[in-house]
């Protein structure tokens, strides 16, 4: 693929100095969807309507396109646009999907989320064979449900490159909820370079594209508010299990252009709506690699859907959004301009938008939060017993460190009160940690003990989480001295409950490991191609997938085809999501009727962890 | 000599192929389709470590420690080298150029194994000696990198010999690195100036400005001194038993 690409890498630029040269390149926002321009029907020449079934023709080439005021010969669009059409289907009717592929290379289209038969989930090498170059593929599926949702490639590194779009299906009944007007709000990542430099940077130089390492004088910063003893624990607590608790995006700010509905912030996309009106916000994580916390300064949000699929209403003030999840929310601004402010999770970047009365205006857009670290819950230690912690090994604290005093700093997060009450009595300050909220009991797993294999998962996973603990109602890393509302999942509860309602006759646990220095991603310590065979569900079946965070990062686990209900200690009202973000260190469990017969694709997606190995195919049979 | 190496990479790469089948399948779901990802792809990386000038009172020495690495996530060739000449009479040795197999052993250490060369070069008889080597290669707790190997030549003569390189960042550019090396002999070779015991322990410190990842220039001092016997052979042959040098050069990788 890359070498096709540098063999007409010449004639494309020649072809894009021509165009400039005779003013064919549009215009910066005319070559944005329509629905980034607030048109959001589906009256356009790539739609039809025609005997209950919606029919889209699309059409996948490469098209060069300015970001912001860069021109780049990269992006994938489809019909000409990046990101790609807004998809607006109608809950009870059929979908007719007619992509067209231009490239030299074959691609492919994954509906995210939607629940159809798995020959149309369009994963090349699960599902079908892929879209071949000139090939034009029909995908064909009923309409089952409605909410937010999107498409994307999941064809190599495509998705990176802009090959991704919104969904909204209307539903066939009407909502609960009222709003007089609404907006997609698409957030991605872009890079100027090419995804696989991008993956290679990653593969072989560790921390490429963290700017945010500790440094000497964090290390001193940390003996100013933590005493020379804790911080040299805490140093050596790190050194020994040879992590970085900055590690929190593995692609930052230095290499990605964030983008708003394909438009960075300097152009500022804006959404218009009249003083008084109700907005709906469709928030859409189509990002290969960055969570966002995405908040309107001054404007309460009611999140009233997750993941396309309704919930009981809840106001918060920010959200963070993992890859591939969709929230959402409705607004009432206050004023003649918010600002829409989405930021990487890392703090190393962002991008904003704007809600306004008319457009040009614009709100202060407010400065990122200060850069954070990873603390002790994300070891997985959160709640484990000091007693055991020496002795079994498990993150390498092979001499046996005198946990005691020690461990508690590490949750301090650069929050001097709160390291300092735990330093006073560490044991203290553990025991409150360890006492989830009254919800958390009726979590099934929660306070059930784990077992790792005698080998932890050998080389691809270099760590293991001793003891991993429900971190449902923790907004993540970052959010530790948040005085404001954060969403958390145990804050999502759905409307009505699920019709399945057996109990799980079965339960799969599967955990999520990875290697920095390598770039090895995997799950149970095996990457895709060291698997023999898929993760088997029995049609018919209940069961509780359990999955536990033995790394650093956090990981947006996705199942196709079926739902996942987490177990969020809502009983009856579970959530259903199909992307779950699981935290490092955390345990999660979600209950799933395996109703659907065919194979799967079940990843994270991050993209290139995906692509370093994180995936395997349920078959469901 | 080019024989010789051709033969040491020919009998690495033949180590690797046969290694290297240990890998897994995955899931094809049809044998003509294509597999869903791609996550055993080779990958490769050519890093210069120290490309650079020493000078030590006038005696101008010109430096250089590479590797490079071909493979996959687990298995990989891998190729060393480390020497130096002397710009004043062009005369010099690549210590060591080794061609080795490496196999990820455990999350942070590779277990490497092959065949090394040793050489002099320049006006003076030339010499070489070979050996087959077994090492370990990793990051050792507290973030130091480490390279550690024991080395048969083919004479017999038994060495070890260990790196060990820390970074501080100072900022996220500027990197203070830290650098010791020790060679341990376990027989006396007068004709490659080897006396048994310690033979020398080698510090450097280097601050380098990565103005990439990939491209840092540096300058720093490095100061090595000759132990034990090997200290008592240098002195008899009338050669400099400690050294203190000004180093400049460039870490580079690509």
């Amino acid at each position: 693929m890359s070498m096709k690409d540098r063999s007409t890498g010449l004639s494309r630029r020649r072809l894009i100095q021509g165009a400039a040269a005779m003013g064919f390149l549009a215009s910066y926002d005319s070559l944005l969807p329509a629905f980034a321009r607030g048109k959001l029907d589906n009256s356009n020449v790539y739609h039809t309507l025609r005997d209950g079934a919606d029919i889209y023709d699309m059409t996948i080439a490469r098209t060069p396109l300015s970001i912001g005021s860069k021109l780049s010969e990269q992006p994938i669009t489809i019909n000409g646009t990046l990101p790609a059409p807004l998809v607006r289907l109608k809950q009870g009717r059929e979908a007719i999907m007619r992509v067209t592929n231009t490239l030299p290379e074959a691609t492919s289209i994954h509906w995210h989320g939607l629940i159809l038969p798995y020959q149309m989930d369009g994963v090349p090498g699960v599902s079908f064979p892929g879209i071949m170059p000139g090939e034009t593929f029909e995908y064909r599926f009923p309409v089952e449900q409605h909410g937010t949702y999107w498409y994307h490639s999941h064809s190599g590194l495509q998705e990176q490159l802009g090959h991704y779009g919104p969904i909204i299906i209307d539903p066939a009944e009407p909502e609960p909820v009222s709003y007089d007007r609404e907006y997609v709000v698409v957030l991605s990542d872009w890079t100027f370079d090419s995804p696989s430099d991008v993956f290679r940077n990653l593969k072989v130089a560790e921390g490429y594209y963290n700017y945010n390492q500790r440094t000497v004088g964090d290390f001193f910063k940390d003996v100013e508010t933590m005493g020379w003893d804790a911080a040299w624990s805490k140093a050596g607590m790190w050194g020994r299990m040879r992590m970085s608790p900055r590690d929190i995006l593995d692609v930052t700010g230095s290499e990605y252009t964030y983008l708003m509905n394909g438009s960075p912030s300097a152009s500022n996309w804006t959404g218009l709506f009249r003083p008084g009106e109700k907005v709906r916000l469709r928030f859409i994580n189509a990002s290969a690699m960055t969570f966002f916390d995405v908040r309107i300064p001054g404007l309460p949000m009611t999140v009233i859907s997750a993941d396309g699929q309704p919930v009981q209403p809840v106001e918060t003030d920010e959200f963070r959004i993992g890859v591939a999840e969709t929230y959402d929310v409705i607004v009432q601004p206050t004023d003649t301009a918010h600002t829409v402010f989405a930021q990487s999770q890392d703090r190393s970047g962002y991008v904003r938008g704007t809600l306004a009365t008319r457009k040009g205006i614009e709100a202060p857009v407010p400065p990122m939060y200060p850069r954070t670290e990873r603390g002790m819950a994300a070891m997985g230690m959160g709640a484990m017993s000091m007693g055991t912690m020496g002795k079994d090994g498990d993150m390498n604290m092979d001499d046996g460190m005198d946990m005691g005093g020690k461990m508690a700093m590490m949750s301090g997060n650069n929050d001097k009160a709160h390291g300092q009450m735990m330093m006073d009595d560490a044991s203290s300050g553990m025991s409150k940690m360890s006492s989830d909220k009254a919800t958390m009991n009726e979590v099934p797993t929660a306070g059930r003990p784990i077992s790792h294999g005698p080998d932890n998962h050998g080389p691809g996973a270099a760590m293991v989480a001793s003891s991993p603990q429900s971190r449902l109602d923790d907004p993540g890393v970052g959010f530790e001295t948040a005085n404001h509302r954060v969403l958390t999942y145990s804050q999502l509860q759905s409307i009505d409950g699920w019709p399945d309602e057996r109990p799980a006759e079965r339960e799969v646990e599967l955990h999520l490991t990875g290697n920095m220095e390598r770039y090895m991603w995997s799950f149970d310590g095996k990457k895709f191609s060291e698997v023999d065979g898929p993760v088997k569900f029995y049609h018919g079946e209940r069961l509780r997938l359990i999955l536990v965070n033995d790394s650093m990062m956090d990981h947006p686990i996705h199942l196709h085809g079926m739902w996942m209900e987490m177990e969020t200690g809502a009983g009856e009202y579970r959530p259903r999501k199909h992307t779950i973000s699981v935290k490092p260190g955390e345990r999660v469990s979600a209950l799933i009727t395996a109703d659907a017969p065919g194979d799967w694709a079940f990843h994270c997606h991050l993209l290139y962890h995906m692509d370093a190995g994180m995936f395997r195919v349920v078959s469901v049979v | 000599m080019m024989n010789r190496i051709k033969w040491i990479v020919g009998t690495s790469a033949f180590t690797i192929a046969s290694g290297a089948g240990a890998a897994g399948t995955g899931v094809q779901a049809e044998p003509d389709w294509t597999l869903p990802i791609h996550d055993n792809q080779v990958f490769g990386q050519v890093l210069f470590d120290r490309l650079e000038y020493q000078r030590d009172g006038n005696n101008e020495l010109a430096l250089w420690d590479a590797q490079a690495w071909i493979g996959k996530d687990r298995n990989r060739l891998w190729v060393e080298t480390e020497g130096e000449t002397d710009l004043s009479s062009d005369s010099g040795d690549i210590e060591n150029f080794d061609v080795q197999y490496s196999y990820r052993l455990d999350r942070f250490w590779d277990i490497q194994t092959g065949l090394g060369a040793q050489t002099t070069f320049g006006p003076s008889p030339n010499k070489e000696r070979y050996s087959a080597i077994v090492g370990l290669q990793g990051l050792a707790p507290y973030w130091f990198e480490v390279d550690t190997n024991f080395r048969v030549t083919d004479d017999g003569d038994v060495s070890y010999d260990l790196e060990a390189e820390y970074d501080w960042l100072l900022t996220q550019r500027l990197i203070l690195q830290g650098r010791g090396e020790t060679l341990v002999a376990f027989s006396d070779v007068e004709e490659w100036g080897v006396g048994s015991g310690i033979n020398n322990v080698g510090l450097g410190l280097r601050l380098r400005y990565q103005f990439s990842r990939e491209f840092a220039p540096y300058v720093g001092v490095s100061y090595t001194r000759f132990l034990g016997n090997t200290k008592d052979l240098r002195e008899r042959e009338g050669e400099d038993v400690e050294s203190s040098s000004f180093v400049a050069g460039v870490r580079w990788w690509f």
